[in-house]
């Protein structure tokens, strides 16, 4: 269970307040208006910014101290979550190790995860020569691999067209219950929203929201979000 | 959210702290043996501050003149390719690695009184002109520097990921478009670095400024620590000179450091650069005329030199070639312990806020040559015997002095790495060697090429703290050359001066190469 | 760093001698020890008949030669300094660092008397503007024609060279008070003002000027390494301003008597003869044998300019005050 605990986050005169607990294993969407402090938020957790106060746990554990890769979690940037001089079966590998001296029980998990996110036979290609599905995937792939408990997707498929989109949210979804990883997803889009995931929590006006079931949320959205939704 | 701060690793700290220790023991420890040893600094006359006056205009100058010059020239190299390339970029940065004598000498054989240019004005019926004065200084330090300016700026338009022009083409930019959003960006990114570097290097001027500036006008700070430290043994006064031309270096770079304003480009995926705004006539044009004329002005002096040279260089005596073995070694020790420190130091200042080891990077340029050698020589005297420490020190000073050329050219791409990639490389856990292995030494690869390549022709061709230490079994192959010219061989100084220069241009041909040999499948 | 001390010791290790002789060390400027220069013969010769090992030092040239003892003070390892010129004579005696010679029985063939306490010259030489005969006709036979001529010439900077000093002085000594207006004169012929000899010297055979500020005995090497005789040096009827090169004994030198070998040992006929071919310049005393063929083609001018070591000192800044102020118009 991921747990917010009075969380502030401060940068220059912004400020987001966030109190409330996901539980494991949930798919959450993370929706708002542009500026609201979506990303943020997900680099709190994730470890990139600081929280100017309140904690981080996980499980029970407090984690807001921790270093980014000692945290229990995967973060998808919306870019750059490859290595452009490394090959794809390189980019995956470093996901079970940064050193890259990778056992042949790892090479071959590196190829079954190629596999399964329908990349088998591409291991040696660099990612310029990937279209921008396959370069999604290989991210999915480590993310597979690492198979941390916790996932944050920061918008990573935003540049996809609809259908890969779809696709990839469902391979998304597989692979986060294969893992049982709890999925926290910022999202633009209201329907990625409703066919991902379960619950969302709304992130306007300096508080990001307890997360609240997305249907009816999103039927029936309060102000903030009405506005935003533009309803 | 790329300005957060991070906390350095325990090597990078420790890698980083020895770096600027090296430098400040080099160039602050070695001024304080100094004024150590003087007692305290001395009285500055009025001689002293004309000279400080002359020296800063002279140097502003031509650091201008280099960057404004370089603009276009690096521009057209950027978004031309054609046949011998490669070869002309690494000819054209060839008047930055040779010995100021030679380099004078081969700018005097085209632009002298009896050079080419006087010639052909003479056959028209035209007016001979000196250059002898300011000009002749600043055109010499042009003739210097354009190449580094040149390749540092072909550095700068590298770095611009090939899909922000892809970005352009789509949006179908003209060449004033990518000029405004793609390529001011970078110039305001790198010019205030590249502008300061070269006015430090032309602030140490001594030999070309006094050879070329025809007179006592021309007096340059670095002349009266000389004349301080050699004809008046006034070490005071020499401090406080060197002291002087230090505390210039610190504001200039701090100067430059608030007027540099981070391009922010963002991360590409390497992906080959095709240009089809540059291709209109006009710009075709242009291009040609920028690539002509720097490669007239910059190599004809250099086919002088070689013209004058080539006959002698089979028949050099054995001292000649036992010295360019000795110079070899000596740079190869020099660009090894300069990547060691330079690598570091430039990964710490890509990740830390502060100016602080960026100027400190910088100290070794406006570093007086007799300041070092003169307070390394109190400081090791007690140590061992000079002699003995020639190769050594001169191999480790060497790599100092290259230091912030190696800088200029790391610090770029390692800040675009830590922008890039930082976050993507913590989230995975990638740090010390496996970092270092698999994203470091492959995404800084090109400028550590260069600044491999750039610190072995330097080291090549430094005469530096060598003429202080040296003896006859240990002299390198500048040495040999000044000491052929002493020796009136001055058709064999012209031989070893064609050796020096092929054997600089082949080591930053081979370093440079190495670097931009690429990985891409 | 340890690669590069291992690189050295690989470097010196042909050098490196534990001998049990004695060992004379001598610090000199640099072009003295290099292989064109006399030191290799010197060396070789001295070490034949001494028994002992003689280990030359080198460091740029006779100003920093100087420095450098200076700044080693007392605990300097030179038994001997050889290469400094009577510009750097006073500074020197001055330091109280050096040792009176003893007495030498020596027929100095020196233009001037010579009878310094602590300094024993070992060479000479004679400032002069050196030209090329085949491009220079009308040659001035004086600093005034010299500055109405048209011709250029490239001079050496008094701060950084001791041929630049030497001019410095050669043109106060024939001049005295006129010496500002003999500048302001010359100042239209001076093409540059080059930090030392041998950019000078460069740029003279390049053809930037038509005459440098060299040695009388300059056109000697041209005529006998390169058979080239067209070089000639101008004599001047104000007299030639004279560089007389000396060395001394460290006072405290632990191989006395050896150094006071070696100080005789460099007036004789064995040391002095290798001079003329190496340094170019006129040794101290003739050798029994002569000058090479080609040095009787050389001006041999009568009248030698010279100031005293204290006077040369004492109106140094004066004279450098000068000429900076006519040079810099």
């Amino acid at each position: 269970m991921l747990r917010l605990d009075t969380l502030v986050i401060t940068q220059d005169d912004f400020r987001l307040t966030a109190d409330f607990s996901v539980a494991a294993g949930a798919r959450v969407a993370v929706i708002g208006p542009s500026g609201a402090g979506k990303s943020t938020l997900l680099s709190v957790i994730a470890g990139f910014y600081p929280a100017a106060s309140g904690r981080v746990l996980w499980n029970g554990a407090d984690i807001t101290r921790q270093p980014p890769a000692r945290r229990p979690l995967s973060i998808l940037f919306q870019d750059q979550n490859l290595f452009p001089h490394l090959t794809v079966a390189e980019n995956v590998g470093l996901g079970l190790r940064p050193d890259l001296r990778l056992s042949p029980a790892e090479r071959a998990a590196v190829t079954r995860a190629l596999e399964r996110t329908g990349l088998a036979g591409l291991e040696a290609r660099r990612p310029a020569r990937l279209s921008g599905g396959q370069q999604s995937r290989v991210a999915l792939a480590r993310a597979l691999l690492r198979a941390r408990p916790l996932m944050l997707l920061d918008e990573p498929f935003a540049a996809l067209g609809p259908a890969l989109k779809a696709e990839m949210l469902d391979l998304v979804a597989e692979i986060a219950a294969e893992t049982g990883a709890t999925v926290l997803m910022v999202s633009h889009d209201p329907d990625d929203a409703r066919r991902f995931a379960p619950e969302t929590i709304v992130v306007a006006g300096g508080i990001a929201h307890p997360p609240r079931p997305t249907a009816a949320l999103l039927d029936s959205p309060p102000p903030a979000l009405a506005a935003y939704l533009g309803k | 959210m790329a300005d957060r701060a991070q906390p350095l690793s325990r090597g990078l700290g420790a890698g980083a702290g020895i770096a600027a220790t090296l430098i400040l023991a080099l160039t602050l420890g070695t001024l304080g043996a100094v004024i150590h040893r003087a007692g305290g600094f001395g009285s500055l006359g009025p001689a002293d501050w004309a000279a400080l006056r002359f020296t800063v205009t002279q140097a502003a100058l031509s650091a201008a003149l280099s960057l404004l010059l370089a603009i276009p020239v690096a521009r057209a190299l950027a978004r031309r390719r054609f046949p011998g390339r490669g070869v002309l970029i690494t000819l054209l940065g060839a008047p930055f690695i040779l010995p100021v004598i030679v380099a004078v000498m081969g700018i005097l054989a085209i632009f002298g009184r009896a050079g080419l240019l006087n010639d052909a004005l003479a056959a028209l019926g035209a007016e001979r002109v000196s250059i002898y004065g300011l000009s002749g200084v600043v055109l010499a330090h042009v003739f210097l520097n354009l190449p580094l300016a040149v390749r540092l700026l072909l550095q700068g338009w590298r770095g611009i990921p090939a899909e922000r022009f892809r970005l352009a083409a789509a949006l179908g930019f003209s060449s004033t478009d990518i000029s405004r959003h793609l390529e001011r960006p970078m110039l305001r990114a790198l010019g205030p670095g590249i502008f300061v570097t070269i006015f430090l290097i032309c602030l140490t001027s001594f030999a070309v400024a006094l050879t070329l500036g025809g007179g006592p006008k021309a007096t340059t700070v670095e002349l009266a620590i000389y004349q301080a430290f050699r004809f008046d043994f006034d070490l005071g006064r020499a401090a406080q000179l060197a002291s002087l031309q230090l505390a210039l270096c610190a504001a200039a770079t701090l100067a430059a450091a608030r007027l540099t304003l981070p391009a922010g480009f963002g991360a590409g995926l390497d992906r080959a650069l095709a240009r089809p705004d540059a291709a209109t006539l006009p710009l075709k044009l242009q291009d040609a005329a920028a690539i002509s004329v720097a490669s007239l002005f910059l190599l004809a002096p250099l086919a002088a030199v070689i013209l004058a040279g080539l006959p002698r260089l089979a028949t050099l005596p054995a001292p000649v070639w036992e010295a360019a073995l000795r110079s070899l070694l000596v740079a190869l020790a020099s660009t090894l312990l300069a990547l060691l420190l330079a690598l570091p130091l430039a990964l710490a200042i890509a990740r830390t806020k502060g100016r602080l080891l960026e100027t400190i990077g910088m100290l070794p340029l406006a570093t007086s040559a007799l300041v070092i050698g003169t307070g390394l020589f109190l400081l090791l005297r007690g140590l061992a015997s000079p002699a003995a420490l020639a190769l050594p020190v001169t191999a480790a000073v060497n790599a100092v002095m290259a230091l912030p050329f190696c800088l200029r050219a790391l610090i770029p791409a390692a800040r675009d790495l830590e922008t890039d990639y930082g976050r993507l490389a913590e989230s995975l856990g990638l740090s010390g060697a496996a970092r270092l292995r698999h994203l470091t030494l492959p995404r800084l690869r090109q400028p550590l090429g260069f600044a491999a390549g750039l610190t072995a022709a330097l080291s090549m061709g430094d005469l530096g703290v060598i003429a202080l230490f040296a003896d006859a079994e240990r002299a390198t192959l500048p040495l040999q050359l000044y000491r052929l010219m002493g020796a009136y061989r001055m058709a064999d100084a012209a031989g070893a001066a064609v050796l020096l220069l092929a054997l600089s241009l082949a080591l930053f041909w081979i370093l440079d190469r190495g670097g931009r040999a690429d990985a891409q499948a | 760093m340890r690669h590069s001390l291992m690189i050295a010791g690989l470097l010196c290790a042909t050098t490196a001698a534990a001998q049990d002789k004695p060992v004379l060390t001598v610090y000199t400027y640099d072009s003295f020890v290099s292989e064109w220069g006399p030191g290799p013969q010197v060396e070789a010769a001295f070490e034949a008949e001494c028994g002992c090992d003689l280990n030359f030092v080198a460091s740029g040239d006779g100003a920093a030669l100087l420095a450098r003892v200076l700044l080693e003070g007392d605990s300097t390892e030179a038994d001997i300094v050889l290469g400094l010129d009577t510009n750097l004579t006073a500074k020197a005696a001055e330091s109280g660092l050096f040792a009176e010679h003893p007495a030498l029985d020596v027929n100095w063939s020196l233009p001037v008397d010579w009878a310094d306490p602590i300094f024993v010259p070992y060479d000479w030489g004679q400032f002069a503007f050196v030209y090329d005969k085949t491009k220079t006709e009308t040659v001035p036979t004086d600093f005034e024609a010299l500055a109405a001529s048209d011709l250029t010439i490239v001079i050496e900077d008094p701060r950084s060279s001791t041929p630049g000093l030497g001019l410095l002085y050669w043109v106060k000594q024939a001049y005295g008070e006129r010496a500002p207006e003999v500048w302001a004169g010359l100042a239209d012929n001076v093409v540059t003002v080059t930090p030392g000899w041998s950019e000078a010297y460069g740029l003279f055979l390049e053809g930037e000027a038509d005459m440098v500020l060299s040695y009388t005995t300059s056109p000697a090497y041209h005529l006998i390494a390169e058979s080239d005789d067209t070089k000639a040096a101008a004599p001047f009827t104000e007299g030639h301003y004279l560089q007389v090169e000396v060395a001394a004994k460290l006072a405290g030198t632990d191989q006395g008597a050896l150094a006071d070998r070696f100080l005789a040992f460099m007036t004789s006929d064995a040391f002095q003869s290798i001079i003329p071919e190496t340094n170019w310049m006129y040794p101290a005393v003739t050798p029994a044998a002569g000058l090479p063929k080609g040095f009787e083609t050389l001006i041999r001018p009568e009248k030698s300019l010279l100031y005293s070591a204290t006077e040369a000192a004492a109106i140094r800044d004066a004279a450098l005050a000068e000429w900076q102020t006519a040079l810099s118009r």
